[in-house]
């Protein structure tokens, strides 16, 4: 449906750039705290993998998952997969025709990103939204405040992504019972009960293979019968007994910078977000304290729930009894003031001419202020205009796509070589007898740079207390582009 | 493939459509092709005794479930199977059953018995969830044992059970609206739990059955802001929102003052500094029609608490607390917001609508506050369209005459967008900008007319509305604009375009004398194709130029007229007779005729160019109304600030409202309902917080844990305490705590002091003229610095300066013939160097003995010491030390047959202990704390105070500091470090000519700077 809207009269911005997007938030969330320990990566790889099959434009309709119920905070209904919803109901049951608003929308916007979060119906109000092509929908009756319901859906989202591994269509199918029974402790009369995974994974296991043949062999279930230590104690997102073997704790300091590039190469707007994400493994309960060589970098942050705060005010030093398992301990942000040291340029020279139907294409990538690292990962993306029907291009190194239908070019770069800078030549062809597009197109950049945060943040110490083991500690740092845009 | 036809068919169906694989998934339809039989297998599965196969069938069951397939008629197969005991068939039979049991509630009956039985079950996790299945069920029949299975789990141990019980109250009220009043009862006793768990829940449960029950809040205002960073981060959302609302009806506008003084204001002026000011002035002010703002502690106390929440990795949490900050804060603390908004725009694209909406909203009113972040708005050609709509309008509402120019920089980037929904609002918004900001306006319409050139209509089309809106302001510089605009009616097809053209061109015809009829002669020819509005127009052109230039229009205007009059649309016929009648001079024609002109052509006001966000502020900000503009069902009106601030005291009984503006010197006791003190304890006055350098891990935890452990003990003590004492017949009473202060105490006998003392009403502002008669035998027993053993003296000493104050504990009256005074002696107290020495003095004013006096159950705020003292007898001295910084703690103080509650609060000033220095070492420390830690007054001295000695004496007595050598004699320096933390504060007063003064104060400790200047101003004032 949506690539039919996307051929209607509205300029539409390339469903695939959309798509990249929120892969790429996927990815982030996810994988990049896993996928570079030894003992993880095999995980790492196949979400990497499965994310990067849906890069295909011509995917279907996005599913829709849709929650309905009434009243103040989220209500009940869920998920579709291709036309098919599912559905769960708190409160009361809402009849499935109030999607139909929903769907209308989704058709009037050009492509599913901006179907509008709230939409207004005469008896309720349809709060969505999208994540890995599922639209998850619902519905409420009374007033609450849309952040609360928004929140609380990519909550459910990262859920059952912590749960499934990856949140498909297929994968919410295939587990639809497990859905349901997390759903239902997740929310209770609207208000949500245990959104923490700690808890939520001692009420209801997660599936895996293992535990499926042992509980048909047995006959136990996956449903905890024992209300979680966690729910009452004032560490709430901690389970308790957790024993390892090996107790480690890694952190990952991920930088990514966002930026605005102008035609000429000058900076009108960068910044550095970054995020600590952990993989706390230790036994017991055991009390972190994370300190910085640099705190005063920090501008502004946003703590777990299990940082204490006062700590840090006082002290700038992060104190913790970590959650469990994966865990995203803080995000900041990186002081204005700082300029932000951009670690890539973009030569450019895109040029319709007026008279012909051939244009020139360029583009050369090449490091600056890297801090000796290598740039790798690289990937340019461009939504060319409607005019432009082909480009014939020939690469330097890597491999690149046009596509004729969504006008949008990859360019998959790899590593950069300072010695031979990666370029992409060629020419466009532009439908004849229409004048030459306005605009130019923007190039969007991704790229990652290993063992480097671009603010220059260092993690000072790492200390445990509380416990009398000695745990592996591992930090590493990286350094990404966010939304790294460059004008033409 | 469509969505929506497909999901519309209710069984079976949609799986045969293009879903190849659903079919292999064994709960769809597709091995189950036929319903009767796929049901009668299920039902032999859930009939069988193993519970696999029931698990099974059940997982099938909800599956379709899901996929919102009718699987009602296995509704009696299932429900036998509540009792089963594996777990997850029992819970996925819950999940059936609250699905169906409204549509079969004779069948759901047979299920109750079942819930009833969990309801007693020892683990606490199944009768949380028997009792959330059972208010689920939605069948009427069984409210009232709903009713009462609510009743007794709001009384259960278990917190999470008593949360489950608020969730319920809610269900049960959307059942039956009739048991209203009995649930109030249920939520009133659940707002007073002090469990964390519970606060979110029932104050979810208060809003959504009676919010307008706000008097149930005030008992639990304090304790509610203490909890609130503990609370789970739902919680927190429903709690801000609910104290937002509740803060609009208690307190005064913090802004209020602004009126008054017009936009002059400074931005500190609502500082806490300023508060002592008004102080100071009180008299003077009550002369003036309104009275100085001073905020309500309870007021503060919301800021502050919620404050830290900004940080939360929840955006609905931090949205809250920007609402309650923009709705609640005075001005110049808004801002703190903004950060954190600005960070929320990182987040997912619907987080980012919300909170840009949110912001458009709010740059409207505080604009600075968002400015620094400018650039945060700028728009990314991947942001989706409705996003960067938003942004623009945050943009153009940010314009100001310093950033103007790189926002039009940015709008013309824009403007080449491929997304052409995106480039109108751009065109749009640069209009605005020229329409607000004077200095850029020619350069907006020279690029608006340069767009019109530009090959996409829609373009053109929006840049024209735009520009005939700014041409309205000075038509006359710009006829060659008009001219311009005039040759692109040829070309331009948007119907509202070419209307905006004709009527410029009408409007300004006297600037265009010539082209003005050519243009009618085109549109003349082609009427009869046109829109509607453009048709109007033509008519409005004809008639103006009819009445300008009548000599090359006459016939022309005619033709047009003769055109509407048979035009289909009546609006036009209609309008073509009006405008005949009108400008056509006839015989029959009125008066009007004459004033066709002045009709047509009158002077029109330019219109302005406003944003939609514009007054969206009256609903409250995060809300779904607001983001709707329309107030949607169950909004909840935010109500405007009160003229007057309701009583304060009900959210505190222990400290009425006098507390207020004298709680640095006056205590009051009374003897309260134990819960009501706990709720007292901990909602402590807020200054203790902020000045306390504490971090300690655990605190975060404890502090909701203490208050519920600090009751249960407490009522053992009393228990044991009768036991104890029962044989003695008299009346005691005692003492309580108190922090940062070591106390002593002493007592005499009945008819001392005691009776002396005129104090009766223990809420009397200024407690001074009581002290005299003390403060003479105080003075003598000063001399004899060694008094601390032998208590039995009145040793209140005061080393520097004969006055010392004291304050009632506890009223004679109120203590039943018992009465306690307390004062701070202002000597180290001798066990711990880091306390303060509060010394007490009881008197018993009656002719029984009193026996063990004693502290039973101290409370004491977080940081706070109390050395406790030994029971004491009648003529036995009792000494007790509390520590850190102090604001006011309520304890019981019991005898053997009676508890009284009473409080102490130190003044700040008694906090410190005076430091020797000199003058160099002054100014040398002074300079190091500036800034942040200097605070600095003006105040007027009154007559009596204009002396050397009554200033030294009145600072002296205000609080404990020492005097600083000073070469200027105009100038007084006073030194003193705090006892706990022993930070230094210094305090300079310079006397200017006449009354006035300045008065100054560096410490790095702020909270007490800020408090030690109102005391002082207070002092001196009087």
């Amino acid at each position: 449906m949506s690539a039919r809207c996307r051929s209607g009269w509205a300029p539409a911005r390339p469903e695939s750039a959309g798509t990249a997007r929120a892969d790429r938030r996927a990815v982030r969330r996810r994988l990049q705290p896993l996928s570079l320990y030894k003992l993880l990566s095999h995980r790492g790889e196949k979400h990497l993998m499965a994310l990067r099959t849906k890069h295909d434009p011509s995917a279907p309709d996005p599913p829709v998952w849709k929650q309905m119920g009434h009243v103040p905070a989220a209500a009940s209904s869920t998920a579709t997969l291709n036309s098919s919803q599912q559905e769960k109901h708190w409160k009361s049951v809402v009849s499935r025709s109030v999607c139909d608003y929903f769907f209308e929308a989704q058709e009037r916007a050009s492509e599913a990103e901006n179907v509008p979060p709230v939409i207004s119906t005469p008896h309720h109000y349809l709060l969505s939204v999208y994540r890995h092509k599922i639209f998850f929908v619902a519905v409420i009756q009374t007033e609450v405040p849309p952040l609360f319901v928004i929140e609380f859906l990519h909550r459910v989202v990262d859920t059952f992504q912590d749960y499934f591994g990856v949140c498909s269509e297929v994968m919410i199918k295939d587990n639809v019972v497990v859905v349901y029974e997390v759903l239902e402790e997740m929310l209770d009369n609207g208000f949500p009960l245990a959104t923490e995974s700690n808890i939520l994974k001692e009420l209801i296991k997660p599936p895996t293979i293992l535990r499926t043949v042992v509980n048909t062999i047995t006959g136990s279930t996956n449903v905890g019968d024992q209300l979680p230590t966690g729910q009452l104690s004032v560490v709430p997102w901690r389970r308790t007994g957790v024993k390892y073997t090996n107790n480690e704790a890694y952190f990952d300091v991920i930088e990514e910078i966002d930026a605005i590039i102008d035609k000429s190469g000058s900076t009108i707007t960068a910044e550095i977000q970054g995020v600590i994400d952990a993989c706390v493994k230790l036994t017991g309960m055991p009390d972190l304290t994370l300190s910085f060589m640099n705190p005063r970098l920090l501008d502004d942050v946003s703590f777990h729930p299990c940082v204490r705060f006062k700590r840090w005010e006082s002290e700038r030093i992060l104190s913790f009894i970590p959650p469990d398992g994966n865990f995203r301990l803080l995000s900041y942000h990186v002081s204005a003031q700082n300029l932000v040291a951009i670690p890539v340029y973009v030569k450019h020279n895109i040029n319709f001419r007026d008279s012909s139907s051939l244009g020139r294409f360029e583009i050369t990538v090449g490091p600056k202020q890297t801090m000796g690292k290598t740039i790798e990962g690289v990937m340019v993306t461009s939504q060319m205009p409607k005019g432009v029907l082909n480009m014939s291009l020939t690469p330097s190194q890597g491999t690149h796509i046009f596509d004729p239908v969504t006008k949008l070019l990859t360019w998959d770069v790899g590593k950069i070589n300072p010695q031979k800078l990666p370029s992409l030549k060629g020419s466009m062809n532009l439908q004849a007898g229409t004048s030459k597009p306005d605009e130019n197109p923007t190039i969007n950049l991704q790229f990652k740079i290993q063992q480097l945060a671009i603010s220059g943040l260092k993690v000072n110490r790492l200390d445990m207390y509380g416990e009398k083991y000695k745990p592996f500690k591992g930090i590493k740092y990286m350094t990404k582009a966010g939304k790294f845009q460059v004008r033409t | 493939m469509a969505a929506s036809p497909a999901y519309g068919e209710e069984k079976g169906g949609s799986s045969s459509l293009g879903e190849p694989e659903y079919g292999h998934d064994p709960a769809s339809g597709g091995i189950f092709a036929s319903d009767y039989k796929r049901h009668d297998d299920l039902k032999e599965m859930l009939d069988s005794n193993k519970d696999s196969l029931k698990l099974e069938a059940m997982k099938r069951i909800v599956a379709m479930i899901a996929r919102g397939k009718n699987a009602s008629d296995l509704f009696p197969a299932v429900v036998k199977n509540v009792a089963c005991k594996n777990i997850e068939v029992k819970k996925l039979v819950y999940v059936y059953l609250v699905r169906y049991a409204e549509e079969q509630q004779d069948l759901a009956l047979l299920s109750i018995s079942t819930f009833q039985r969990g309801l007693k079950d020892p683990n606490q996790l199944i009768r949380a969830s028997a009792l959330r299945v059972l208010s689920s069920i939605r069948v009427p029949i069984i409210v009232p044992i709903m009713m009462l299975a609510i009743k007794e789990a709001a009384s259960d141990m278990s917190p999470y059970v008593r949360k489950t019980a608020a969730h319920a109250i809610p269900k049960l009220y959307s059942l039956d609206s009739d048991q209203k009043d009995q649930l109030i009862e249920v939520i009133e006793k659940l707002l007073a739990d002090k469990t964390t768990l519970v606060a979110g829940s029932v104050v979810m449960a208060f809003e959504e059955v009676c919010p307008e029950r706000i008097d149930l809040i005030h008992k639990n205002y304090r304790k509610l802001c203490n909890l609130l960073i503990d609370v789970e981060e739902w919680g927190q959302v429903v709690i801000i929102n609910m104290l937002t609302r509740y803060a609009r009806t208690q307190f005064l506008s913090p802004n209020q003052n602004e009126s008054l003084l017009e936009e002059s204001a400074e931005k500190a002026f609502y500082g806490s500094e300023e508060e002592d000011t008004k102080d100071a002035k009180a008299e003077a002010a009550s002369l003036a029609k309104r009275k100085p703002y001073v905020m309500d502690p309870d007021h503060r106390l919301l800021l502050r608490n919620t404050k830290p929440l900004l940080q939360s990795r929840n955006a609905a949490v931090v949205m809250a607390v920007a609402q309650l900050y923009f709705h609640l804060a005075p001005k110049a603390e808004v801002g703190v917001i903004a950060k954190a908004l600005v960070r929320l725009l990182r987040s997912h694209s619907e987080v980012q609508y919300v909170v840009l909406q949110n912001v458009a909203t709010m740059s409207i009113k505080r604009r600075g506050m968002f400015e620094p972040y400018l650039k945060s708005f700028y728009i990314r050609s991947t942001d989706p369209t409705q996003i960067k709509i938003l942004k623009l309008e945050v943009l153009t509402n940010l314009a100001n005459e310093t950033n103007i120019s790189t926002i039009l920089r940015e709008f013309q980037t824009y403007i080449r967008s491929m997304d052409k929904d995106f480039v109108a609002a751009t065109i749009q918004a640069i209009g605005r900008c020229a329409t607000n900001i004077g200095k850029v306006r020619d350069t907006c319409l020279n690029g608006l007319v340069q767009l019109l050139s530009n090959r996409d209509e829609l373009v053109v089309a929006e840049s024209v509305v735009v520009i005939k809106k700014l041409l309205q302001m000075q038509p006359a510089q710009h006829s060659e604009i008009i001219k311009h605009m005039a040759k692109l009616t040829d070309n331009i097809q948007v119907p509202m375009a070419r209307a905006s053209i004709l009527w410029l061109i009408g409007e300004y015809c006297e600037h265009v004398p010539k082209i003005a009829p050519d243009v009618l002669r085109k549109m003349a020819k082609s009427f009869t194709n046109e829109e509607d509005i453009v048709k109007l127009q033509v008519i409005n052109l004809a008639a103006k130029l009819y009445l300008t230039n009548s000599k090359q229009s006459k016939l022309l205007t005619q033709y047009v007229l003769n055109l509407a009059k048979y035009d289909q649309n009546y609006d036009i016929r209609d309008r073509a007779r009006f405008i005949r009648q009108l400008i056509v001079p006839t015989e029959k024609s009125g008066a009007l005729n004459k004033y066709a002109k002045k009709l047509f052509l009158a002077q029109k006001p330019a219109p302005i160019l406003e944003s939609s966000f514009k007054d969206r502020d009256h609903f409250q900000l995060g809300s779904l109304s607001h983001l709707l503009n329309a107030k949607a069902v169950g909004y909840q009106e935010l109500p405007d600030w009160p003229d007057e601030a309701p009583d304060p005291s009900v959210r505190n009984v222990e400290v009425p409202e006098w507390t207020k503006c004298t709680s640095r010197e006056k205590r009051k006791e009374k003897v309260e309902k134990p819960f009501y003190s706990d709720s007292e304890g901990e909602s402590g006055p807020t200054e203790s917080a902020d000045s306390e350098p504490e971090s300690d891990s655990e605190e975060s935890g404890s502090s909701s844990s203490s208050g519920t452990s600090s009751s249960s003990s407490e009522e053992e003590e009393e228990e044991e305490e009768e036991e104890e004492e029962e044989g003695s017949g008299e009346q005691s009473e005692d003492k309580e705590g108190e922090e940062e202060e070591e106390k002593r105490k002493k007592r005499k006998e009945k008819g001392g002091l005691r009776k002396v003392s005129p104090r009766i009403t223990p809420p009397l502002p200024q407690p001074v003229p009581s002290s005299n008669i003390i403060s003479t035998s105080l003075v003598t027993d000063l001399e004899g610095l060694t008094l601390t053993d032998t208590s039995l003296a009145p040793a209140l000493l005061s080393p520097a300066f004969g006055a010392v104050r004291t304050y009632e504990l506890l009223h004679r009256m109120a203590g039943e013939g018992l009465s306690v005074e307390y004062c701070f002696s202002r000597r180290p107290f001798p066990g711990d160097p880091h306390m303060v020495a509060v010394q007490i003095q009881i008197s018993n004013n009656t002719d029984a003995e009193v026996k063990s006096l004693r502290v039973s159950e101290p409370k004491l705020l977080a940081g706070m010491r109390i050395q406790e003292f030994p029971e004491i007898g009648m003529g036995t001295v009792v000494e007790g030390r509390w520590d850190t910084v102090a604001a006011l703690c309520f304890q019981r103080a019991c005898t053997h047959t009676r508890h009284f509650y009473v409080s102490i609060q130190p003044p700040v000033g008694e906090l410190m202990a005076p430091v020797f220095m000199s003058e160099n070492e002054f100014r040398k420390e002074q300079g190091k704390l500036t800034g942040m830690s200097e605070i600095t007054e003006k105040l007027t001295l009154p007559e009596k105070c204009r002396s050397d000695h009554a200033i030294v004496q009145q600072v002296t007595s205000a609080a404990n500091v020492g005097r600083v050598p000073c070469g200027a004699d105009n100038e007084y320096r006073f030194a003193a470090k705090t006892v706990t933390s022993g930070s230094l504060v210094l305090i300079t007063l310079e006397w200017r000519e006449g009354a006035a003064a300045q008065l100054t104060v560096n410490s790095e400790k702020m909270v007490i700077g800020t408090m030690l200047v109102k005391d002082i101003i207070q002092a001196l004032a009087q």
